[in-house]
């Protein structure tokens, strides 16, 4: 059946399929969201402990999500790989700064004679879930906002900002964006905390890491109002369905929305799950704010990448030449690559069924406080 | 098609090895030292002998400080691929980006979810499954390691594609060929092997020094027996591949085999350099002896180059002038039809534009008559086309040194630890305790023989790195480069330390 999609069908697909693994990496940062959550709900070292030993059995499938989300781009539109990442040069370095700091902090912080001592190394866990978070939102927020950069007839990247990338930070709907995901993964992140850990007898800090959900939640609203607001007023780069010149259209990424009622509905959904989740866990004692708001923010993530990228909409516009801009159609693999990984796209549900269930064979007792006073804890 | 800044792709390619050399001082040590600990635990689970868990325990500690460097610093070699090398991206992306996606979803999954289980699912889920959890970090590890170097081997011996001049890029034809292509075999069983080899030299070395301290004695003894028949397994395999690959690259990248051996002047019967000393002033073509000093094994290169004996190898001189005697083409007449193929594709590009569809057409069908020499036309001389002898030469020379002194180091353990008097072999322990540096050596040397042995090719024969790298004003890339170098450094030495105070630690209870 797969040898027979025809080459638009799995171009779409493939942006299905990133999108999907870029709304579940949204979800997971619920880490990063951890991570910046610990000198302010931790105040002893039992918590401290809990909240690192907690988020340590899991920054790992983020962090992979993250690299899987890398490699399936590359795969699937390597147009857009090349003139992203080579082209936006900064904004990539110095996320990948704040996750290669990540990667060590766990392991090391604990550690006897750890050269940086347990301070530095949280500092780098708050720098992954503060500048890292931010700049990440700030490069999706190109997606509508548009790159600096032109393609020769070779398809080779020419970059017309000084920058490199990081100009993407400083407008104000990529920085509300970046700011926004900042909020949602800590909101996240006390959410997970909160399903996670064994709150016997620690009952302040269970109350703080509940408010911090309800504030942080109040953090993250204006960015999203403005981002919501601005999207839809915005003007929007739209390629002529029969022309496939590329131009500016009024309202542009509301029409998408009206033109796609399903991704209408899937954000709207996604934004009640995580209203609800975050009133639920704030004010009625759940625990399991986590998997709802998790869901919302995966659809809400699948409904801004499906807006970017549908409906005639080239999903990494560039502002210095509108017809340099790469949509799903002109970025992608050939029909043969594309084929041969939808075949291997297979697997995926196999993966999801395994992380599936050994997360429940790991979570099915809460993290005590007894479990991280040993040597080997994070 | 760009104003090559050399300085940029210097320094790219600087950030490249620095980058990749960095990850691979740790990455062969997580391939061996988790099948070991998969060993260690399988023990443990079968005799219920609670030494053995605390034995399990001890390596797994030191095998999870390595693991998170490595991860660490690989996360920058994938994206690095786009950020400095963004026109290769584009050029080769439609082949190289699915091996990096499948090692995503099928490997690195693997490991990440498991090792939760490894580290802290010991009070938490059933003995059977964390030791099932254990190998499978093994094996996602080395699964990882399979499509990194089915990548990496495409780069060597481009298969299974087909340049598009409608897009400018290669497109894959048949990922079969790309997974199973011989090159991709033998790169991935000489790496993994090689880091089975070098974790067996770390346990080698940990417990001598333990040994030579006199503390935990029988965890010592233990764990030497397991490493050194594994490491002495894994020697002999490496010992195996590696010969494969040299025949592979006899076959596939004829040059880079020239420089292995210094060799200028093909011949039959050519003989196989055991060791000697380049001379530096020797160039391509020119009538001076390529060494100071040679000890030469009569006709074996021939025999492993071509496993016929007596049979010609070509020297640099007939790969870069021609040998019409052996039919060799040489890169001078390869360069005309690669200039003459880089030509025509603008002449294409130029007609597109101009919508002239008969001058398009036909400067398709001139470009498709040479289009496989397209990356001989960006070479600005024939001697471009040399890889740096001596680094290749010495590097290469020093790897296959250390790794026929291996196999004996585990045969000489094992012989003593059997015997009951390894502690006692006083010459042994000092050896021993230095075997793991050694390991490292030729681990890294090996990279320099294939990856400097590759240049100037990004892809071998058809993109040269100069044309491989992103526009990037040079300044970037400093900048970036140092911090990788500062960064890197200063993590190296916290894992140095946390690891030599895990070590003077030791297990517990043992």
């Amino acid at each position: 059946m797969i040898a027979n999609l025809e080459y638009a069908t799995l171009q779409q697909i493939w942006w299905i399929l990133c999108s999907v693994v870029g709304s579940l990496f949204l979800f997971l940062t619920f880490v990063q969201g951890g991570n910046t959550l610990l000198w302010q709900v931790a105040k002893n070292d039992v918590e401290s402990s809990l909240v690192m030993n907690s988020l340590g059995r899991k920054w790992e499938i983020t962090f992979t999500t993250l690299v899987l989300f890398g490699g399936a781009l590359f795969a699937a539109f390597p147009k857009f790989y090349a003139t992203s990442f080579g082209g936006a040069y900064w904004v990539w370095m110095l996320i990948l700064f704040t996750f290669i700091v990540q990667a060590v902090s766990f392991e090391y912080r604990k550690k006897p004679n750890n050269l940086l001592g347990a301070k530095v190394y949280e500092l780098f866990l708050l720098i992954n879930g503060t500048v890292g978070v931010l700049l990440i939102g700030a490069a999706v927020g190109t997606f509508f906002t548009g790159s600096n950069f032109t393609l020769n007839v070779y398809n080779q990247v020419t970059w017309t900002h000084p920058l490199r990338g990081l100009e993407a930070a400083f407008s104000l709907f990529n920085l509300s964006l970046g700011l926004f995901l900042v909020f949602n993964a800590r909101v996240l992140g006390a959410m997970y905390l909160l399903n996670n850990i064994n709150f016997s007898a620690m009952d302040a800090f269970e109350a703080r890491l509940r408010k911090a959900v309800w504030i942080n939640f109040l953090c993250a609203l204006p960015f999203l109002l403005y981002v919501l607001v601005s999207l839809l007023l915005r003007q929007g780069f739209d390629v002529n369905a029969t022309t496939g010149v590329v131009s500016m259209v009024a309202n542009k990424y509301l029409l998408n929305l009206l033109a796609m009622p399903l991704v209408l509905g899937l954000l709207l959904v996604g934004l009640v799950l995580v209203i609800l989740a975050v009133l639920t866990t704030a004010f009625k004692k759940s625990s399991k704010g986590i998997w709802l708001a998790g869901l919302g923010t995966v659809l809400v993530g699948l409904a801004v990448f499906f807006t970017a990228g549908f409906n005639h909409t080239p999903f990494y516009p560039s502002k210095a030449d509108l017809q340099s801009s790469l949509t799903i159609y002109n970025a992608s693999s050939s029909l043969y690559t594309l084929t041969a990984m939808t075949y291997v796209a297979l697997g995926i549900p196999f993966v999801l069924a395994y992380i599936a269930y050994v997360w429940r064979q790991m979570d099915s007792q809460k993290l005590a406080s007894h479990e991280v006073a040993n040597d080997e804890a994070y | 098609m760009v104003d090559v800044d050399l300085s940029l792709v210097n320094w790219s390619r600087a950030q490249f090895a620095l980058t990749a050399m960095y990850h691979w001082i740790f990455v062969p040590l997580t391939l061996g030292l988790s099948f070991l600990c998969a060993m260690f635990e399988s023990i443990y689970v079968r005799t219920g002998d609670e030494k053995w868990k605390a034995l399990t325990r001890f390596w797994m500690t030191l095998f999870g400080i390595n693991f998170a460097i490595g991860i660490a610093t690989g996360i920058i070699l994938e994206f690095q691929f786009g950020t400095n090398w963004s026109n290769y991206s584009w050029m080769v992306g439609d082949i190289f980006g699915a091996p990096l996606a499948i090692e995503g979803i099928f490997a690195f999954f693997l490991e990440a979810t498991f090792f939760a289980v490894m580290f802290f699912g010991w009070n938490r889920v059933s003995k059977g499954f964390h030791l099932f959890s254990t190998w499978m970090v093994a094996v996602g590890s080395n699964l990882s390691a399979l499509w990194i170097l089915v990548a990496n081997a495409w780069m060597q011996n481009p298969v299974g594609m087909a340049f598009n001049p409608e897009t400018a890029r290669f497109e894959m034809e048949n990922f079969w060929a790309v997974l199973f292509s011989p090159i991709a075999m033998s790169k991935f069983t000489h790496a993994t092997s090689s880091g089975f080899l070098l974790a067996s030299l770390f346990v080698v070395t940990i417990s001598s020094w333990y040994l030579l301290k006199g503390r935990h004695v029988d965890m010592a003894k233990k764990s030497i027996i397991v490493a050194s028949v594994f490491g002495l397994l894994a020697s002999a395999y490496v010992g195996f591949t590696g010969d494969e690959a040299a025949f592979e690259n006899a076959q596939k990248q004829p040059m880079k085999l020239a420089a292995f051996e210094g060799l200028y002047k093909g011949e039959k019967s050519a003989g196989l350099v055991a060791a000697g000393i380049i001379n530096g002033a020797k160039k391509p073509g020119d009538a001076q002896s390529p060494f100071l000093f040679e000890v030469k094994v009569p006709g074996l290169l021939s025999l492993l180059a071509n496993r016929v004996s007596g049979s010609f190898v070509p020297g640099i001189d007939d790969l870069l002038y021609g040998n019409s005697e052996q039919k060799v083409m040489g890169v001078v007449e390869k360069m005309k039809l690669g200039q003459q193929a880089v030509a025509d594709l603008a002449a294409f590009k130029q007609a597109r534009q101009e919508k002239n569809i008969g001058a398009a057409s036909e400067a398709l069908d001139r470009f498709t008559a040479n289009k496989e020499f397209l990356g001989y036309g960006y070479l600005s001389t024939p001697e471009e086309a040399v890889p740096p002898v001596s680094t290749v030469f010495y590097s290469f020379h020093i790897m296959v040194i250390l790794g026929s002194f291996f196999p004996v180091l585990f045969l000489a353990y094992l012989f003593y630890t059997l015997k009951g008097r390894v502690a006692e072999v006083r010459w042994l322990l000092p050896v021993g305790i230095s075997s793991y540096f050694l390991g490292l050596v030729a681990q890294q040397t090996g990279w320099i023989v294939a990856e400097v042995g590759r240049q100037p090719w990004a892809i071998q024969g058809l993109l040269p790195v100069k044309v491989a790298t992103t526009n990037l004003a040079v300044g970037h890339v400093q900048a970036t480069f140092f911090m990788f170098m500062g960064l890197f450094t200063l993590l190296l030495i916290a894992e140095i330390k946390i690891m030599l105070k895990q070590i003077s630690i030791g297990p517990e209870g043992l």
